[in-house]
This record gives C-alpha cells, sequence and structure tokens, in this order.
C-alpha cells in the first residue's frame, strides 16, 4: 500500500476492500472524471480518500457466454471487450480521452446529474441483468445491478460485474451533439435467459427498468403497443438538455425502434 | 510524487488530490495546459500521460505518481518543431489558440496508434477537443498534412529567429482593429 497522506493507494483488491472497511467516511475516487470536479469545486470535502487507480480490478475475463468485469475497467475497454449493448452504450459515452479515463465502476455509482443525465451504462447493465459484486459493511456481497441502484449504492465498493452474452441486443436514443455527447434519452433492449429486458436512461434520476414494457411484450403485445407503456415507467425531469415534456414525447418512439431492431 | 515531465524528473509537493493540471501550472509554471473548463468538457488542459492524451484538470497528481507527463513544450521548441507541430503552423489550425496544445497532443497521440487515419477517425478522436470557434478545416488539414508528412523544413523551423520585430502598424488610432 502506498501512502500518499489523505489519500490511500491500494495496490490489490483485496487491500482496497481492507482499506474500504464500511465504507464511513469514504470517497472512491476511480477515474476521477466526476469526483475530480467536485473536489476541485469544493462541493466534496472528503475526510479520507480511496484511490483504486493501483487496485487492479481493470480487467475484462471472458467465460464462454460469461463476462466479469472488473470495476476498474475503462469504459473504452468496453467497446470491442464487452457484448452489447453495454458495448454500444460504451462507445457513445463522451469522447476518446473521457472512454480511457472513465471507469464502469464509476459510472453504475454515478450520482444522478442536476444538468444532464449521469450513468449511461447504468441502462444497458439493467438489460443484460447484470450481477454486483461490492464489498462493505457485513462483508461481501452479490445483487442484481437492479437491487443495487435501487439502494444507491451507498456505503458499498463495487468490485467487479458480472453479465452474460445476450441472445439479442438493441438500442435506440437522442444525443446531444457536443464534444461531451450528453445522452438526452436512451432505451437499452436485451433477449436474456430470462426474456426482454429493456431499460431506460434520462427519464429519471438514474437508469430504470421498463417493466411495463416488458410485462406487455411476454403477454404477446406488438412492438408499438409495448413501446407505448413506457411511460408507466418513468419520470421525466426538466434539465439542461431537455424538457419532461419532449422527453414524453420522444421516448415511445425510441423504445419501438429498439424493439424492432431485437427481433 | 515523483513525476517525469518532459523527460526531466522532478519532485512535486503539490498535494496528491490536486490536479495535474494545478501542479502543471502553478508549481511548475508550465502553462501549456490551460484551466478551460475545468470539467473534462473542453480539452484544452489535455497532456500526454505515457503517451496517452488525459485531461489533466481530471487527473489526481496520485494518478501520475512514476509516469513520464508530455506537454506541447517537450514535442519541439521555436526552430525545432514536432512534425504535427509545424503541420499546424503551416496549415494555420489555430484560431484563438486556446485549444491548441489539447489538439497538438491529442494528435501526436493519434498518429502514433494510427498513422493514416481517415477523415471520420479525426473527427472521431479528436472530437473531445471541439471549441466553438468553427475553425476545424484547417485543423483536419493540419492532422492529414501531418499525416502525409507533408510538413516543410521551413515549417519545422518557424520560430528560430524569434517573434517579428517590426512593430504592426495602426492604421486609426483607437480602432478595436
Amino acid at each position: 500500500m502506498v501512502d500518499l497522506s489523505d489519500v490511500i493507494v491500494p495496490t490489490s483488491a483485496a487491500d482496497a476492500a481492507a482499506a474500504f472497511g464500511d465504507g464511513a467516511g469514504t470517497t472512491v475516487l476511480a477515474g476521477g472524471t466526476i469526483v475530480m470536479p467536485e473536489l476541485k469545486l469544493g462541493r466534496l470535502r472528503p475526510q479520507r480518500t480511496l484511490y483504486l487507480g493501483r487496485a487492479g480490478l481493470d480487467r475484462i475475463e471472458r467465460d464462454g457466454a460469461k463476462y466479469r468485469i472488473g470495476a476498474m475497467t475503462p469504459v473504452s475497454k468496453l467497446v470491442n471487450g464487452a457484448p452489447p449493448p453495454l458495448s454500444t452504450f460504451a462507445a457513445h459515452v463522451a469522447d476518446y480521452e473521457i472512454r480511457r479515463q472513465a471507469t464502469i465502476g464509476g459510472n453504475l455509482c454515478a450520482p444522478p446529474g442536476t444538468s444532464a443525465p449521469r450513468g449511461d451504462l447504468q441502462a444497458p447493465l439493467l438489460a443484460l441483468g447484470a450481477r454486483v459484486r461490492s464489498t462493505g459493511a457485513g462483508g461481501e456481497r452479490t445483487e442484481s445491478v437492479d437491487d443495487f441502484l435501487a439502494s444507491g449504492g451507498n456505503g458499498r465498493l463495487v468490485l467487479d460485474l458480472e453479465v452474460d452474452e445476450p441472445k439479442r441486443a438493441a438500442t435506440a436514443g437522442v444525443r446531444r451533439p457536443h464534444a461531451h455527447a450528453y445522452s438526452i434519452l436512451a432505451v437499452a433492449a436485451a433477449e436474456t435467459a430470462d426474456g426482454v429486458r429493456v431499460a431506460i436512461l434520462g427519464a429519471g434520476p438514474r437508469a430504470v427498468r421498463a417493466a411495463s414494457v416488458e410485462r406487455a411484450l411476454a403477454g404477446g403485445a406488438s412492438n408499438d403497443e409495448a413501446a407505448s407503456k413506457v411511460l408507466d415507467d418513468v419520470e421525466p425531469v426538466d434539465d439542461a438538455l431537455a424538457s419532461a415534456w419532449y422527453r414524453r414525447e420522444v421516448l415511445p418512439g425510441l423504445v419501438a425502434r429498439a424493439l424492432e431492431d431485437l427481433r | 510524487m515523483r513525476v517525469t515531465i518532459n523527460d526531466v524528473e522532478r519532485e512535486l509537493t503539490t498535494p496528491p488530490l490536486e490536479t495535474l493540471l494545478h501542479a502543471l501550472r502553478e508549481e511548475l509554471g508550465i502553462t501549456s495546459p490551460k484551466a478551460g473548463c475545468q470539467q473534462g468538457g473542453c480539452g484544452a488542459c489535455t497532456v500526454l500521460v505515457d503517451g496517452e492524451p488525459q485531461r489533466s484538470c481530471l487527473t489526481p497528481l496520485a494518478a501520475v505518481d512514476g509516469r513520464a507527463i508530455t506537454t506541447v513544450e517537450g514535442l519541439g521548441a521555436p526552430g525545432h518543431l514536432s512534425p504535427v507541430q509545424a503541420a499546424f503552423y503551416e496549415q494555420y489550425g489555430v484560431q484563438c489558440g486556446f485549444c491548441t496544445p489539447g489538439f497538438v497532443l491529442a494528435t501526436t497521440a493519434l498518429l502514433e496508434r494510427n498513422p493514416s487515419p481517415s477523415r471520420e477517425e479525426i473527427l472521431e478522436e479528436l472530437g473531445g477537443h471541439v471549441c466553438r470557434c468553427t475553425g476545424y478545416v484547417k485543423i483536419v488539414a493540419a492532422v492529414e498534412a501531418a499525416a502525409r508528412g507533408e510538413v516543410s523544413d521551413a515549417a519545422i523551423h518557424a520560430g528560430a529567429t524569434g517573434p517579428s520585430p517590426v512593430e504592426p502598424e495602426v492604421l486609426v488610432p483607437g480602432s478595436p482593429a
């Protein structure tokens, strides 16, 4: 372990878990793309910072149709190393440099943005039914990404994620054409062993499953009928990129487009 | 913390959670990386870390302990420009110049990993540096010229004799021009 006064720099995953403990008072610094501006602006004043850049956890291991993705894996490595729709979303995150620096663990744990949606990868991880392995109070546990996001990930240090190659995958989205290429709205759909799963980014504080759409599809509804149910699952808000009204207008069409591409 | 900057090893006293940008500008006086948006969006603070472009404003100093940083000062000097610097000079791939160090470094790294990028690849991989002055036609022309090696000796040696000693003539006193 390297001691840099107020920053703890673990050099293995086990060291990282030990140093994190129950997470009380600890700020986790991964790629830094979200945390560093918060520090710079003084909005975040950590008592204790855990920098994960040397903890390993940055590999993708593939065993047949199963992928185990370390929390510190940069977004850029997912573009060719992860299954769709995760790879497709990864390719659309920000720009070349940010994709190299930002990590999947940081993206999963991104606090909701106030001016633009954050955590683009949450949607494809929900669609794929990812499992999240984390440590913290009570020790290590593995849970569905749905449960992990519902609890907000507070007090947990993500170690890795596991996803299976889907039978089919599709995406649809609207982005703001800017260097940072913010996602206004995005839809991730995947056919897994559990059936078709659909998740939406940009229509609430975090990405959410479109459970009503999934139920309608399972009940034999057409793509358009199923897609029209999506507004039951989301609570769009106004932000710097688009109004809630615009998002409600556009979202059913995007879901229908993703479902068309899936079949 | 020990960091190699433009081939010179330096011991830095800036705290480990400060940004690399802050250490470069405030401790070392290297001002080519610009403090633009300071949230990763503008690309003007970009430096090379072990040869790959990275936002120095998003990089804690703790992340570069023991690593090699390159700024444009490390690529060339007046009279001995690097091919990419010379191409930007010759093609006039500069408007206000604020984004230029980031563009030059990102281009240097791009041509290292892909010596003959397509126009689409250039636009995609340098997209994080796009600012708002609209001078991109000449920037892309500069990247293409550097990739093809179409850089004159005169451009490589530009600046050898220092800036022009001739003061610009003021046509109308008080005119903003």
